[in-house]
């Protein structure tokens, strides 16, 4: 269901450099990063979206025509009127550091984590940045589109074990 | 920082605690699949749980931008192996969002029964499985025993029992048979008699009940404050059910009810399961009773589902749209937009968040995974409960770690 009109009123009203957008009924709304846990704040205390369904990210160093290295995306739902916003940011290279979510959701820890550990996205202000999925070893952060499919050696520094020695 | 570190480590004796820690997996009977939780333990009693996961990843996403929009859906099978038509009906649901086929009135009651399916599968599975870990064998294998039906059917259907990659882009593999209609009718006749003997085997049982009532509580603003959804959320006292709130598929034309409970338990959860299954059943008879003829394909013209081999052999369009669909890159037409859409999965809110840039492959494609957001409830559900309630809360929360990990 998209999103009223009003909600997006507001935000524009309030915040600098809101554009949004509706594409098959989902609206979007992109903020900059400095703003984010107002808005993100604002979302959830005066509209009511009190679940936060996702938290992912999208790297665009392949896509045609972009502009901007990453785009941080945040799901949003109203549980009581199932009404849902897209709120995404943009991120370049170096700072790519946003406020983190936790504060306002629990269910931000883990996928912000998660978004850390695939993107290296930093977030101010998480209680345990860490990675989750991958081996705290790992040095990259394999869903950008500069890392290939078939990784970068971390299979070939595997240590053959031979039966005898098993 | 590894987990260890995460774990506050005293630093004189004065602050040393006395706890026990103990690593619960990654191997272990009661976890079903591969995932490790870090505890201390004061005597018998939870103090803390540190989740460990990451055993199982296999990069699903990293593949999900190598593979086109129907070869993915063979990994979307390996992610909730328990009921893989559910994530087959995600995936295409999400992928058809993003470029905006609208699926024929068959395939839509189609894909409808094989999710309720599936739904009734996976249930049977993790309330066995729950049953199970706190001693209640027998309904393991009645739950298992009806399973295997739903497996047969999948069989007649398309060909495979577990790894089924039953949908396409714009339609599915097959069209449904009469024989797989005379299947599903003989399940449909047959379930509600042993539902019922699973129900009186276990909703009354003493030590079942005691190991489940009042362990493992989650308050509704806690479900919503973590992100739950689904049965987990429901049994919370959240009464959102994408079947109705944004109906996808056929759910809106058929009748059926959410199930909700305020307990939020693992009683509560196994009941709301249980009440689950008894509307799918439902949810099935009817589409199956009213599904609609005509075909189950969108047409070829459109040049997303690939055409039956007569039209291909006896039709230039069929020989046309055939080319050129698996040719690369000549087959779709994807816009340059990105979407988000969800279906409600047996175990929550499974959604695809897709990118397209106009080629066949996605360019971004992120899974919602539920168990992933329920795993991260379990320190906060587990914390005060002694370790044997550890089994019940995972079997409660049907923690995946395939889907969990990705």
């Amino acid at each position: 269901m998209p999103t009223r009109t009003e909600v997006l009123e507001t935000l524009q009203d309030e915040f600098t450099g809101v554009t949004a957008s509706e594409f098959r009924g989902q609206t979007r709304v992109v903020v900059k990063a400095a703003d984010l846990f107002a808005v993100l704040e604002s979302l959830k205390n005066d509209f009511a979206f009190d679940l936060l369904v996702d938290i992912t990210c999208v790297d665009y160093l392949q896509y045609r025509d972009a502009t901007d290295r990453f785009g941080l995306v945040y799901l949003l739902a109203n549980t009581q009127t199932a009404e849902r916003i897209t709120v995404r940011v943009m991120l370049n290279e170096p700072e790519l550091t946003v406020a983190s979510a936790a504060p306002l959701w629990e269910g931000a820890n883990w996928l912000e984590r998660e978004v850390f550990d695939m993107f290296g996205i930093r977030f101010d202000g998480h209680p345990d940045l860490r990675r989750i999925l991958l081996p705290e070893e790992f040095t990259a952060h394999p869903l950008r589109k500069d890392y290939p499919l078939q990784g970068r050696g971390e299979r070939h520094n595997f240590s053959v074990i031979t039966r005898g020695e098993a | 920082m590894s987990v260890a570190s995460a774990i506050k480590k005293p630093g004189n004796v004065e602050e040393q605690d006395f706890l026990w820690t103990l690593n619960f997996g990654p191997q272990h009977p009661a976890t079903h699949t591969t995932l490790r939780i870090v505890l201390k333990l004061d005597g018998e009693r939870v103090v803390s749980a540190a989740p460990d996961i990451g055993y199982l990843h296999s990069g699903f996403e990293k593949i999900g931008e190598h593979l086109d929009y129907n070869q993915y859906v063979t990994v979307t099978d390996r992610m909730n192996y328990i009921s893989p038509m559910s994530n087959n009906v995600a995936w295409h649901h999400a992928v058809e969002a993003l470029m905006g086929i609208e699926i024929t009135p068959r395939c839509k009651y189609i894909r409808t029964i094989i999710s309720e399916l599936a739904r009734i599968s996976d249930h049977l599975l993790s309330t066995g499985a729950m049953g199970l870990d706190v001693g209640a064998f027998t309904f393991f294998l009645y739950a298992f025993y009806q399973r295997e039906r739903i497996y047969d059917i999948f069989e007649a259907l398309c060909g495979a029992r577990f790894t089924n990659s039953y949908t396409r882009v714009g339609g599915v593999l097959h069209d449904m048979t009469p024989l797989v209609a005379q299947k599903i009718r003989d399940f449909a006749r047959d379930f509600p008699k042993t539902l019922q003997e699973l129900e009186r085997l276990l909703n009354r049982n003493r030590i079942f009940v005691e190991r489940t009532k009042g362990v493992g509580v989650l308050t509704r603003e806690e479900a919503i404050r973590r992100s739950c959804s689904g049965p987990v959320a429901r049994a919370s006292g959240v009464p959102r059910d994408l079947r109705k709130d944004e109906p996808y598929l056929a759910y809106a034309d058929l009748d059926f009810q959410v199930c909700c409970a305020k307990a939020g338990d693992c009683f509560a959860r196994y009941y709301v399961r249980m009440a689950e299954m008894k509307e799918s059943l439902r949810l099935v008879t009817q589409a199956l009773e009213n599904l609609p003829s005509g075909p189950v394909n969108v047409g070829i013209d459109e040049r997303t589902a690939l055409p039956n081999k007569a039209q291909v052999y006896q039709t230039i369009e069929g020989t046309i749209s055939h080319f050129e669909l698996v040719m690369t890159n000549r087959g779709f037409e994807v816009p340059c937009e990105e979407v988000y859409a969800a279906t409600e999965a047996p175990n929550g809110e499974l959604g695809f968040y897709l990118a397209g840039d106009g080629s066949d492959v996605a360019y971004r494609a992120r899974c919602r995974p539920p168990s992933f957001i329920h795993f991260a409830a379990f320190p906060h559900l587990i914390e005060g409960h002694t370790l044997s309630d550890i089994v019940a809360v995972l079997g409660s929360l049907n923690i995946i770690a395939a889907e969990l990990d990705r």
